[in-house]
This record gives C-alpha cells, sequence and structure tokens, in this order.
C-alpha cells in the first residue's frame, strides 16, 4: 500500500505532503501539465474545477473555478514560477473573485511540487509554504471551508461503497 | 462550521501570538508547568512590562490563561489552543490528502485502459466447461 506521510509545522507555516504512485513519473507529470487531467482532481468531491487559462511555462498564468453542487463558484488563480519537467513545479495559488479577478488581500500559498522516479514508483512530495502569518490567517479560513467539502466528499464516497 | 465555532478573528489572534518567538517560547514553558509572570521575565532579556505584554497577547489568543495569586500573576497553558492552531493545518492537509487520492485513481484507471488495449485475457479453463455430475442413480430415473 502507498504510504502518505504529513509534516506540518505552525510555527514555520509550512505544510510538506509525502505520497508515492505507482505509476511512471511522466504520468504523474501528465496530471499537472495538461488542464483536462488536472480539472479532475483538484476540487474536492462535488466541486469539478475548470481551468478556463492554463499557460504551462515559467511564469505562466492559470485561472480556474470550481463549480459547488448548488451552482456556487468558488475561483482562483496561479502563477507558475518554476518548471523543469517531469521533476519540479512551482507556482503561486490564491483566491480569486466571481470576474476571475485575482483578490489581492488575501495573497497566495506558494507551493513546490517535487516527483522523484523509484523504480516503478513515483514519489510525489508538495510543499506549501505561507508568505506571512496574516496570509496564512485568511488562508486558513477559506482552507477550512475547502477541508471540509474535502472530508464530507470523502465521507460521502465511503457511504456510496458501502451501500452498494 | 463545527462544534467549535472557531471565527476567522480567533484564528488571526492564534497565529498572530504564535508569530513571535518568545511569546512561543513563553508558551513552551508554562505548558510544561505553570509560571509567575515575575519568573518568566527573569528569563528574558526585556523589561517585566514587556514580558507581560507578550502575555497579554496570549491571553487574548486564549492560548495562556493568567490568574492572581496574592501579589503573583501566575500564568498558566490552555492546550486546547493549540490544537486549534494544528486543526487549521489539518484541513489543509485534508485538501492534499483528497487530492492525491484522486490523482491515484486517476493513474490506475488510465492504468487498467493500457492493458484492455493490449487485449483483455479470459481465458476458458478446464473447470469452467460444464461436466455433467457423476451419478450414483439409476440413470434412468424413476421409473419403477
Amino acid at each position: 500500500m502507498t504510504v502518505t506521510s504529513t509534516r506540518k509545522d505552525v510555527e514555520a507555516l509550512t505544510l510538506g505532503f509525502v505520497t508515492e504512485f505507482e505509476a511512471p513519473i511522466e504520468r504523474v507529470w501528465d496530471l499537472f501539465q495538461d488542464p483536462r487531467k488536472l480539472e479532475r482532481w483538484w476540487g474536492p468531491p462535488g466541486w469539478p474545477a475548470t481551468f478556463t487559462q492554463y499557460d504551462f511555462v515559467p511564469g505562466g498564468d492559470a485561472s480556474y473555478y470550481m463549480t459547488g453542487p448548488d451552482g456556487t463558484r468558488a475561483a482562483g488563480w496561479w502563477q507558475i514560477t518554476a518548471i523543469d519537467a517531469p521533476q519540479r513545479l512551482e507556482f503561486d495559488d490564491g483566491f480569486a473573485d466571481e470576474e476571475g479577478k485575482r483578490v489581492e488581500e488575501m495573497g497566495a500559498a506558494h507551493g513546490v511540487v517535487t516527483l522523484e522516479g523509484i523504480g516503478a514508483v513515483t514519489r510525489m512530495t508538495i510543499t506549501t509554504y505561507f508568505e506571512s502569518r496574516e496570509q496564512f490567517d485568511k488562508m486558513a479560513e477559506m482552507g477550512m471551508e475547502e477541508g471540509m467539502r474535502e472530508a464530507l466528499g470523502q465521507i460521502d464516497a465511503i457511504l456510496a461503497e458501502t451501500t452498494v | 462550521m463545527v462544534v467549535d465555532e472557531v471565527t476567522s478573528d480567533d484564528l488571526d489572534r492564534l497565529f498572530h501570538a504564535l508569530s513571535d518567538a518568545t511569546r512561543r517560547d513563553i508558551v513552551a514553558r508554562v505548558m510544561l508547568q505553570e509560571q509567575s509572570v515575575s519568573a518568566l521575565a527573569a528569563r528574558y532579556a526585556m523589561s517585566f512590562a514587556a514580558v507581560q505584554k507578550h502575555v497579554a497577547v496570549l491571553e487574548r489568543a486564549t492560548l495562556v490563561s493568567k490568574q492572581r495569586h496574592g501579589r503573583e500573576q501566575i500564568v498558566s497553558g490552555n492546550p486546547q489552543s493549540i490544537l486549534r492552531a494544528r486543526e487549521a493545518l489539518e484541513r489543509f492537509e485534508e485538501i492534499w490528502r483528497g487530492r492525491t487520492d484522486r490523482i491515484r485513481a486517476i493513474l490506475l484507471e488510465e492504468t487498467v485502459g493500457d492493458k484492455e488495449v493490449t487485449g483483455p485475457t479470459v481465458a476458458a479453463t478446464p473447470e469452467a466447461i460444464p461436466t455433467r455430475p457423476p451419478s450414483t442413480n439409476d440413470p434412468k430415473g424413476p421409473s419403477s
């Protein structure tokens, strides 16, 4: 089975996440590179993401929105800051308003994705850095909501499985 | 939200309180054992008033509580609030946990798809061929 480990540092405001996939590195990379594939896993259950822009180059912009079960939209943006295919991707990730404009006062989290091929397995490490305490506070509130949806979605999935 | 009704103001205060090294040190010490403000002040190269201010910030964030014992002000820790800060980070962790589960499902789906392209390997085994059960009775059946 796949081992997933996490490292939380409340004081340094970083969150590390390590997991392994039984798939070649190129295939995992493709799930980040191809917006149609990215859309399938970025949003929490019941909140599929639609990327309206995805410029997968260093400095490139991406815009997306997630659509909730009642049609509510939650928008966000990425700015890709570094690409070293197929092993490293860095991006800033923030919230956007209904028109897709960046909500600057929310700030952005900086995400670093590294992939490492170990035989037939790919190890993925994701580290999220929050730029400041203020920014973390603001994102924590939004993140708590999204985390809640995530948790609820998983419960739904488990319930669906057990009733089948 | 849930149970505790944690507002963004609460989190604001919590993370602001934890953003300073002296305050984190105070929290760590009083979590282990309650201490007077003057005992704490003796540990840091700053005035009693400055330490008292730090304690007040921690108090507002509900990380510590302060009680007066005679002339002394005793500071004790509130582990519940530290847990709340961790919980906020756990929500982010939950997001990534969900995402990696979905990535795993997509990868698996793709792998299964590839195998189908090379052709399904469903072979008829001898066991799968229906055979007549060995009959112990008169094969002519109920004729008597």
